[in-house]
């Protein structure tokens, strides 16, 4: 497994959040969590990227216990993820977007800065390249020098998941990629995400988009009131009468009366 | 009137140092520095006090200020990491006062509000106009270089994780970035600069009071770096020289103007500046040379 969570329990003030969610992530797998609005999935992905502090439970990454670890400790470990609304850098443009996220650049120390320019701009060369490969591959080419503040919610959506591959993840964690995306880029970004799978990484995606997810996903884990209700094919997921049940009340969930 | 030009010209570069090091702080990091008069008083004390009690060689007590300057900026950007920014502003707020209250009231250290006095300027031996057009070079030769120094930053990966944080700070860390180190080098750094720029201004004038180091030191900063364009290193040395020309300036005013008392008029300079500012503000928020917003 790559990721592994395990009864995870949140409270905010005096309410359950999360009461003993949980997630398995194999790899090379897309991993939908889907559930009504407050059921806790935004924050469940918090607490895997560590944004938020569990009360209780353990998070494995890699094998690893990261449960201590801070948020920036998490993206040097190859699992980086994206927030539900864009955080785009929005005075910068789109290229220096992608050139903010990889580790380990030598100007980024001050000294380097002011004595080895060089070796700094020699670092730049092979990061841009890096980042135009990332941008045709998003097709963000008509807005590489644009500021990210300008694009549309669409590409702001994208941009934050080129950001994020120039950190060159094992595991993404997507919130909402879809949300305030048209239709046509929806099947686009799809693609996309396939594309990652074949190159080996795996996907945590929260998504409300039915279609992305029944497309997309290998395997669902819907979410209501903090707890992980079912999990399983979204085919199966979706014909599973608690589902149901969960999204539109008792009496419409009921198969009786379907 | 060489004399003059050349007095005015330092303290205008004195103030470009003090811009700079703001630039880096708020321009490129966003964070609200209103104690920035605070590092000029440590750097100007602690060059005064080296070089007349210690008997340092002035360069020494030069580098000592801004090493000083920039070590005590330390624990500030420690508290900065965990506050908000308009709280952080009150904390350093309150840091500048501190450090003049201990400049007032340490006399054993300071000599309270009676100052440090004749501390030393290079070049002190030359005849009058030339030992001024002589610091006036040096002021000039240290502002070039920290110009050059803060642009470095601000054009490499570093300023750019710094611009990265002030757009959006949970953003920067889930992309792996250490917040804290970055805002805390981009504060030392600016610190370390109006260290500089307070041990220059000591060997100039000569003399140190706790009153010369008044929060409204802070805010004429601030005034030109928001005048020139916060961001922008050219935008701060041209706002903060429109500044010093308008307040210098204006001083001459009075014999342009009839009917109005000199203490009517100095009311009027800072009611100048204030619609100045606010005219800035609403119909160009970036600054003389600043980019724009989106």
């Amino acid at each position: 497994m790559l990721l592994e969570a395990d009864d995870i329990h949140k409270r905010f003030g005096g309410i359950k959040v999360l009461v003993g969610a949980w997630l398995k992530v194999p790899e090379r797998r897309i991993i939908g969590i889907i559930g009504p609005n407050g059921a806790g999935k935004s924050t469940f992905l918090a607490v895997l990227s560590k944004f938020i502090e569990p009360e209780r439970g353990r998070i494995t990454l890699f094998g690893c216990n990261i449960t201590p670890a801070k948020p920036y400790q998490i993206a040097r470990r190859e699992m980086v993820r994206t927030f539900q609304v864009p955080r785009e850098f929005g005075r910068l443009t789109v290229l220096q977007n992608l050139l903010v996220a990889p580790k380990n650049q030598a100007g980024e120390s001050v000294f380097s800065a002011w004595l080895r320019w060089s070796r700094v701009q020699a670092q730049e060369r092979l990061l841009a390249e890096k980042a135009d490969e990332v941008i045709e591959f998003l097709n963000l080419e008509t807005v590489r020098n644009l500021p990210a503040g300008q694009l549309s919610g669409g590409q702001k959506k994208l941009l934050e998941l080129g950001r994020a591959l120039m950190l060159n993840p094992r595991l993404l964690l997507l919130d909402e990629p879809f949300s305030g995306v048209n239709p046509v880029l929806i099947d686009q970004i799809i693609e996309r995400l396939f594309e990652l799978r074949d190159r080996g990484l795996s996907l945590v995606v929260v998504e409300h988009n039915m279609y992305a997810v029944q497309t997309l996903c290998d395997e669902v884990f819907v979410m209501a009131e903090g707890r992980i209700l079912t999990h399983g094919e979204p085919r199966a997921v979706f014909n599973d009468a608690r589902v149901l049940e969960a999204y539109l009340g008792k009496d419409y969930g009921s198969p009786a009366q379907n | 009137m060489t004399a003059y030009l050349a007095a005015m010209l330092i303290l205008a570069g004195i103030y470009c140092l003090l811009a700079l090091g703001l630039n880096l702080q708020w321009g490129y990091t966003g964070l609200i520095n209103f104690g920035h008069v605070g590092f000029f008083a440590i750097g100007a004390y602690t060059s005064a006090l080296l070089t007349t009690q210690l008997a340092w060689p002035i360069p020494a007590g030069f580098l000592a200020a801004l090493i000083l300057a920039g070590a005590s900026a330390y624990p500030l950007g420690l508290v900065s990491i965990r506050l908000r920014t308009d709280y952080l502003a009150i904390v350093t707020l309150g840091f500048s006062e501190v450090v003049r209250a201990v400049l007032v009231n340490e006399r054993w250290l300071t000599k309270g509000t009676q100052g440090l006095s004749y501390i030393p300027r290079p070049f002190g031996q030359l005849p009058t106009g030339l030992s001024e057009i002589a610091y006036l070079a040096l002021v000039l030769g240290v502002s070039g270089a920290a110009f050059w120094m803060v642009r470095r930053l601000g054009r490499s990966p570093f300023g750019r994780t710094l611009e990265a944080i002030r757009e959006n700070e949970e953003a920067a860390q889930s992309l792996g970035k250490y917040v804290a180190s970055f805002k805390i080098r981009s504060f030392v750094i600016g610190a370390a600069i109006a260290g500089a720029a307070g041990a220059l201004y000591a060997h100039y004038i000569n003399y140190v009071v706790p009153e010369q180091f008044l929060p409204l030191v802070t805010f004429y900063v601030w005034m030109a770096v928001i005048l020139g364009g916060s961001g922008s290193n050219r935008g701060v040395i041209l706002g903060t020289l429109v500044l010093m020309l308008f307040l210098e300036g204006s001083r001459f005013a009075k014999d342009f103007i009839p009917f109005v008392s000199d203490v009517k008029l100095a009311a009027l300079r800072f009611m100048a500046v204030g619609l100045g500012l606010i005219l800035v503000l609403l119909y160009r928020p970036q600054g003389i040379l600043g980019r724009k917003d989106i």
